[in-house]
Order: C-alpha cells, then sequence, then structure tokens
C-alpha cells in the first residue's frame, strides 16, 4: 500500500457526462511519485476526458481528484508551476524560433530548467535557431514535450504523444520518457498503442467506455502471466484437425487460409505432449509450430469488446500484427 | 516574476512573432498607410463641407485614416490572431501554464494599441510632411489623446468580443471583415460623410462606434468641433465589448 503522500495522482469515483453521453463513469486510479503511467483505450474510451480533468481543462461531474495534493478544479497557478502538459493537439506560434519557444514558457515558471538543457534533452540541439513554421511534424512534437518540461515539472501529462509518428520518431519519443522517467518525473501517458504502453509504463489501466476494465503492470495486466497460452501450428498436408480430448476438439479452432491452426490452451505442457504424441503417432511434421503466452494486444482487444473500427487508417503499430480470430 | 512583469515580456514576445509574420505585417502595418498614399493621391484635391467648413480631402483623409489605422490595428488585428490562435491550440496550451489568462490577453491588447499609436504618428508625419497637415497642440493634444486611448482600448474589446462570434479560424476574415467593413463605409471612413449626407447614413454613423470615434480623432486636425460625448459613446461600446468578452471568450477551438 501507498500512503497518501507518495501518490502524484488520487482519483476516486470520477465522472464526467457531455449532456446525454457518460463520458467517464466512476473511475478510481492511483499513481505514485516517480511512476510512468499508461492509460490505454480505444478512441472515445474516456482518456483525454479523464486527463483534462486533471489538467484542470474540464471539470468532473463527480468524485475526488487530487493531482500533487492539489484538486486541479481550482486553477491553482502553483499547481500548474509543477506540472507539464503535452496536448494532443499542437499549436506553437510558428514565427518564433525553437529557442524562443522554450524561452518564451521556461519565463513563466519560477524554477526552469536551462533552455539549452530541455532542448538537448528533446534532440532538436540542431533546430535551435529555426523557425516552428519549418519544423516536421516530429520535430513539433518535440517541441511539444520541451515546452511541457519547461518548468522542470514533477508531474508530466502526455496525452497521444506518439500518434501519427513514424516508427522511428516513435522510439525517438519513447527514450525521451524513458529519460524522463530515469529523472524521477512521474508521467501519465494517454495511448492506444499496446507497445507503446507495454514498453514505457510501470502500470497500465485500460479504459473502455469510460470504466477501468484492467489494472497492473504491462506483463501480468488482465491475467496475462497466468493467461491461456496459444498454440499454433501447419497442418500437414492430408490430415484432418486432430481430436485431442481436453486439449483441441477440431470444431472449436479456426483454419487459416495459410493452413495455420491455432488453439488456447489452459495446460500447455499437457497440450503439447498431446499435440506431439499425435504427429509422432502420425509420422508427420508440426511445421512452423509456435508457443506464445497472450500478448499486450490480446488481452487489451479482449477487455475492449475486439478492435476497433475508429482505429482503421491509423498508422500501423510498430508492433508484430496478428490475425484475429472472432 | 510577477503579473506586471510577465505581462511585459510577452508584449516583447508578441511582437518579435507580429512583425515575423507576414500577414499581420502587411494588412495590419502597410494596408492603412497604402490606403493613407492612394486616397489623398487620388482624391486629396476635393473638398467636403463638415461643421459648416470647407474641408480639403488630402487634410480629411490624413485625419481619418489615423482613425482607420487604429481600428485596424486593433479590432481587426486582435480578432483576427486571437482567434487563429485559439484554433491552432495556443491558447489552450497557454491556459495550462503559470500565466494568468488575463496577462496573455492584456499582452496582446497593449501590443495592438502600440502598434495602432505607431501607426498614428506615422500617419500624422505623412501629413505634415506632404500636406502641411495640422497637428494637435495644447488641450486639443490632450482631447486627441484621450480619443486615441480610449478608441483603441474600446475596439481591442470589441476584437475579443466578436472571437466569441467566430466558429473557427476559415471564418475568421468574413466575420470580422462583415462586422467591420460597412461600419466603415458609412461612417465616412473611405468616403467621406459631409453636412449633406443622407440622414439615414448620418444615424447609422451615430449608433456604431466608428464615426464617433473618426470624429474625435479628426477633431483636432481639421480644427472641427471635438465632442466628449464621441469618447463616452466609444467607451460605452469597449465597455459593453469587455462584458461579451468575459462571457463569450473561449481558450479552446469551438467546435
Amino acid at each position: 500500500m501507498t500512503g497518501a503522500s507518495d501518490l502524484a495522482i488520487d482519483i476516486r469515483g470520477l465522472t464526467k457526462s457531455y449532456g446525454p453521453v457518460e463520458a467517464v463513469k466512476g473511475i478510481d486510479i492511483q499513481i505514485s511519485r516517480g511512476e510512468v503511467f499508461a492509460l490505454l483505450g480505444p478512441n472515445g474510451a474516456g482518456k483525454t476526458t479523464t486527463v483534462e480533468i486533471l489538467e484542470g481543462y474540464r471539470t468532473r461531474d463527480g468524485g475526488d481528484v487530487s493531482v500533487l495534493g492539489v484538486d486541479p478544479a481550482t486553477g491553482s497557478r502553483a499547481l500548474k508551476e509543477r506540472v507539464g502538459i503535452v496536448l494532443q493537439s499542437t499549436g506553437i506560434d510558428p514565427y518564433l524560433t525553437v529557442s524562443e519557444t522554450v524561452a518564451l514558457y521556461s519565463g513563466y515558471y519560477p524554477h526552469p530548467r536551462p533552455v539549452d538543457d530541455v532542448i538537448d534533452l528533446v534532440g532538436l540541439d540542431a533546430k535551435r535557431n529555426t523557425r516552428v513554421v519549418k519544423l516536421s511534424g516530429g520535430q513539433q512534437r518535440r517541441l511539444d514535450v520541451a515546452i511541457a518540461l519547461a518548468g522542470d515539472p514533477e508531474l508530466l501529462f502526455l496525452d497521444e504523444p506518439t500518434t501519427g509518428f513514424d516508427p522511428s520518431a516513435r522510439r525517438g519519443a519513447w527514450d525521451i520518457v524513458k529519460d524522463l522517467a530515469a529523472l524521477g518525473k512521474t508521467v501519465l501517458l494517454t495511448t492506444h498503442y499496446m507497445d507503446e504502453a507495454q514498453y514505457l509504463a510501470d502500470t497500465v489501466a485500460v479504459i473502455s467506455q469510460g470504466t477501468i476494465v484492467a489494472l497492473g503492470s504491462p506483463s501480468t495486466i488482465g491475467g496475462r502471466d497466468v493467461g491461456n497460452t496459444r498454440v499454433r501450428f501447419r497442418l500437414p498436408a492430408g490430415e484432418a484437425i486432430p481430436s485431442l480430448p481436453g486439449v483441441l476438439n477440431p470444431h472449436e479452432v479456426e483454419t487459416e487460409g495459410d493452413g495455420f491452426i491455432e488453439f488456447d490452451a489452459a495446460e500447455p505442457t499437457r497440450a503439447l505432449h498431446e499435440l506431439t504424441g499425435w504427429a509422432i503417432e502420425k509420422g508427420v511434421d508440426l511445421n512452423g509450430l509456435e508457443v506464445q503466452r497472450p500478448s499486450l494486444e490480446d488481452v487489451y482487444l479482449a477487455l475492449t469488446g475486439g478492435p476497433s473500427t475508429e482505429e482503421q487508417g491509423e498508422p500501423e503499430p510498430a508492433g508484430r500484427r496478428r490475425r484475429r480470430r472472432g | 516574476m510577477n503579473v506586471p512583469e510577465l505581462t511585459l515580456r510577452q508584449v516583447r514576445f508578441t511582437n518579435k512573432a507580429f512583425w515575423r509574420n507576414p500577414a499581420s505585417a502587411f494588412f495590419t502595418f502597410a494596408f492603412p498607410l497604402m490606403f493613407l498614399v492612394i486616397f489623398t493621391s487620388l482624391l486629396g484635391s476635393g473638398t467636403v463641407p463638415i461643421a459648416g467648413k470647407d474641408i480639403k480631402l488630402a487634410s480629411y483623409y490624413v485625419a481619418v485614416m489615423g482613425a482607420f489605422a487604429v481600428i485596424t490595428a486593433c479590432y481587426t488585428n486582435i480578432a483576427m490572431s486571437v482567434t487563429f490562435q485559439r484554433d491552432s491550440g495556443v491558447l489552450k496550451r497557454t491556459k495550462g501554464t503559470p500565466l494568468p489568462g488575463p496577462a496573455y490577453l492584456t499582452a496582446r491588447v497593449i501590443h495592438a494599441m502600440l502598434i495602432a499609436f505607431l501607426l498614428v504618428i506615422i500617419t500624422a508625419t505623412f501629413g505634415k510632411l506632404f500636406y502641411s497637415a495640422d497637428l494637435p497642440t495644447g488641450f486639443s493634444l490632450f482631447e486627441f489623446l484621450a480619443m486615441l486611448f480610449i478608441g483603441a482600448a474600446s475596439f481591442c474589446a470589441l476584437g475579443l468580443a466578436i472571437t466569441g462570434f467566430i466558429p473557427n479560424a476559415d471564418a475568421a476574415p468574413a466575420v470580422v471583415n462583415a462586422s467591420i467593413l460597412p461600419a466603415l463605409f458609412l461612417s465616412g471612413v473611405f468616403i467621406p460623410i459631409g453636412d449633406n449626407a443622407p440622414e439615414w447614413i448620418k444615424l447609422i454613423g451615430r449608433i456604431f462606434p466608428v464615426k464617433h470615434f473618426a470624429d474625435g480623432m479628426q477633431a483636432a486636425f481639421l480644427g472641427t468641433p471635438f465632442y466628449w460625448r464621441d469618447v463616452v459613446v466609444v467607451a460605452l461600446w469597449g465597455a459593453v465589448g469587455l462584458l461579451i468578452a468575459a462571457r463569450k471568450f473561449s481558450w479552446e477551438p469551438r467546435k
């Protein structure tokens, strides 16, 4: 258990509606100081609403919220001095240079980080004297992070920091967040990329339709560590799907177009024993045999009710893509 | 840094960005000066009867273009630039920092007023050099400065107020021009309105703040009567603008 004073963020029973739409339906989140916490969920799940309540942009309908010990609804200037915010959509004056922009925002804070340090930290040192209008999208996003870091905040909000990035830009952004964690900052990031949450976060909360549906470390969330193991192999030519009682029921598996069979095994040791026993008895090879724990993506999709149609057309996450079963 | 220091610092950054933006530098700064040269060159030799006196149009335009410059720098410039900043998310970002919102807006207003004063000085110098215009002195200078200051502040307030009615940045030029151009034409800014203008036009001029402001600004240059009630009407419009801005102003893009 963590005591209240160790909490950077404490949310209890938070609710928020927009007209008849309940965007957030009573969530509880506790984030310790120094923790990197990812709020993972599809578009429209309530991620941004929750974060914007913490940032002071939205008022809540119900529940208790404390950010660094302060209620953000008060609009406290003292609180804003300790927090850095990277919003989902960016806006920076296009006619100032990178270092002028960081200097402008540094000036708002009582104990800013040196401007050059901040620019180096986000890797924009070569663009120091470039006007914002001439930066690429990825460079502007780095500048967003630089602005959020200008005041040397204790707590950083990153709302979908890498949406629209190419894979190498995402790696670069991840390195920045890792560096921040190493500096002891508390980071709350929202994302709909599984691999991002997996790589960056100490704790992941999956939010779906305004409710937290799972909470835990990326390696154990949703029973990942104890969940079913997935077995996959190519069915030898001319063989029917074997019936292995208690392991594999031919009517419950799906044959993929390329001849692969996938099934979930509650007891992987026994399943493999039965399966390989069957193959040896038949004198066939199990080509492409794979045994996998459920990925964070599998857990996420199971929890949020299948692939989100809203995410179509967005850049493919850098992680591996798998065919889904229905 | 305390709030006044933060505000002045913000004025300096606003100024830097202003001059680097070709659109603001041209439309706000060069535009009124261009109109001044065009109108005085084309129409400068004619006269218009005002308050029983025949006023040379060259002098008329020197005086009224000063008023136009103030309206452009304060009303049009503030309405457009603040809407663009709102829609691009600059305002929302600023709202998340410790800089108080009023300090940010005050900095923009101070900057717009400084640009307006600079334009008035250039206009008056132009008039003095090329058309031997009379420059205000003594008490008429005080009256002139009062009108200039109150007018600039009021048009800034109205510029902030109108942003509450602009749905997005694309609509900003249309809404701003639709709201100010008819008033400029009906208040004698582009086409002089003399004693013999139609009554309905004079009536419209008495309702909206532009004619009152232009009359007050012209008085010291043209030797026409100065009425403090013009200052009061403009100030009332400014106060209404401030009230509307306080209720309707948005720090986030309107959806």
